[in-house]
């Protein structure tokens, strides 16, 4: 355990030297700012926060997970040569570098719906659109970690993979769905609709969002589908479930290609 | 003290290491050379655990691989490349390895006097020339007092004095006892710092004594000469 922290600080300590970590949260900080300056009132504040957060956190995620990898290999090598657990190593890694980040995410956001007083009026809801911030940054600097482990040699073949699941889980999927939604639209689809949007960790927080600020025609189809179906509080259950499912299966085979991996 | 029996490996199609099997006993300083490709970095890796055998054993003082690493408490090891992130100081990174192994270091301070490191432990890893990089894993791979070394082409980015320093120092560990394993494309180099050589081809060891067996046996009187005469004498063999 005491290993655990003293490889976690350490890549704390390196990104805070870093700088740009910080300069992630004060983004986030300036953007919700600015959103409450101008935007009126707290909800619609805080659906374009989660709009930008959908949008933002899954790609910088991902692209930080597999440039650690990329760039740090020769440290990782000489980790390696230590009397240490890959297990050990490999969560303090992975831990060390996306909790500042998940951190970065949720301080700059929180800070200025605190002094705008927004915690205190939509509570709930602040704390559902920070906490997916939080989530969907794990699940995609765990996707960059298995990526980059999986093309280790490869980084080009590594990034563009990287940008392709981005563009597909983040802009052309629920697009996709609707598409064939269209197509099929006589037959009895809700079931298939479900499955498939619990197959994508950031339709599955649009969905948490959307259920949460009942504005289902706002976001999407498949929410509109999630949202009759369910009802709000079992579908938000049936959501968080699935997102837990999305942090733990992609940690746990980054795990397992590290660990029977060759370097 | 390292033994090694039948141990294989290969990538995909391609097989690296076919079977070796070697003992190198403590006290003793052995030159690993072969072509590029050959499967030197192979070999040494698994023996680090970096990479996965597929068959075979191996034993480190006895003891075989564990999973946990903790065989690696023994091992003290001088990467080719040495690249550290980037932001990190050159103290800080000595402090968070010594975390990593729970081992307090026994030479750090002599170390850093020798390689003449103090005027750089307050820089950042990124301000440090290559051979002063190179410096800091050596410095890192012999501070705990390892029983065994390992260094990949270890003066390849050195200057003269820290060569010979280095050099010195390596002669040393061998008198005290400690297992030395170098790999070099630097035929001269590995004259000087090791009594043995093991000659990998295409991931099979070719010759496995001491380098005075080996000059006799091939009538040379350099190292370079007489692994390149080896080398050109492989087509017969394998056609025999």
């Amino acid at each position: 355990m005491s290993l655990l922290m003293h490889i976690i600080q350490n890549e704390w300590k390196s990104l805070l030297r870093g700088k740009w970590v910080i300069g992630y949260g004060l983004i986030f900080l300036v953007l919700t700012d600015t959103l409450l300056r101008f935007g009126g009132g707290g909800a619609e504040t805080l659906l374009s926060l989660s709009n930008v957060m959908l949008l933002f956190v899954p790609l910088v995620g991902m692209i930080y997970g597999i440039l650690y990898i990329y760039q740090s290999r020769e440290f990782v090598e000489l980790l390696l040569t230590q009397p240490i657990n890959r297990r050990v190593l490999y969560w303090g890694l992975f831990l060390g570098i996306s909790t500042p980040l998940m951190a970065a995410f949720i301080l700059g956001s929180m800070l200025p719906l605190g002094w705008h007083g927004i915690l205190m009026i939509d509570g709930m809801a602040s704390a559902m659109v920070l906490g997916l911030g939080g989530i969907l940054t794990l699940i995609f600097a765990s996707l960059g970690f298995v990526f980059g482990l999986m093309f280790y040699e490869d980084k080009i073949k590594g990034f563009g993979f990287t940008i392709v699941i981005w563009l597909f889980l983040a802009i052309l999927y629920d697009g996709l769905v609707l598409m064939l939604v269209f197509l099929f639209g006589d037959y009895p689809l809700e079931n298939f609709v479900i499955a498939v949007s619990m197959l994508n960790p950031i339709d599955l927080a649009r969905i948490m969002v959307m259920l949460e600020f009942d504005v289902s025609a706002l976001m999407g189809y498949t929410g509109a589908v999630f949202n009759r179906f369910f009802g709000t509080a079992l579908g938000i259950t049936t959501a968080s479930v699935m997102l837990l499912i999305w942090l733990a299966v992609p940690s746990w085979i980054g795990l397992n290609v590290f660990k029977k991996k060759d370097f | 003290m390292i033994e090694i029996e039948n141990v294989k490996k290969g990538f995909g199609q391609l097989e690296v290491l076919k079977g070796m099997s070697l003992t190198i006993p403590k006290g003793q300083a052995t030159g690993i050379v072969g072509p590029n490709g050959a499967g030197k970095t192979t070999l040494i890796k698994t023996i680090l655990g970096l990479v996965k055998a597929d068959s075979g054993l191996i034993k480190v003082n006895g003891q075989p691989l564990d999973k946990d690493g903790k065989y690696r408490k023994n091992i003290g090891y001088m990467p080719q490349v040495a690249r550290y992130p980037e932001n990190m100081k050159v103290y800080e990174l000595f402090d968070f390895i010594k975390g990593l192994r729970d081992q307090d270091p026994v030479y750090e301070e002599e170390l850093i006097e020798q390689f003449t490191l103090r005027p750089e432990l307050e820089k950042s890893l990124r301000n440090l020339s290559g051979g002063n990089r190179q410096k800091v894993g050596a410095t890192l791979a012999m501070m705990f007092n390892p029983d065994i070394l390992f260094f990949d082409e270890p003066t390849a980015g050195l200057d003269p004095r820290s060569s010979h320093k280095f050099k010195k120092r390596v002669e040393n560990e061998k008198e005290n006892d400690k297992t030395v394993i170098i790999t070099s494309h630097i035929m001269s180099e590995l004259e000087q710092l090791v009594d043995h050589v093991v000659f990998i081809l295409d991931g099979n060891i070719r010759y496995y004594g001491s380098m005075e067996n080996l000059l006799n046996e091939s009538n040379e009187t350099r190292l370079e000469a007489a692994i390149a005469s080896m080398m050109d004498d492989e087509p017969k063999e394998v056609a025999a």
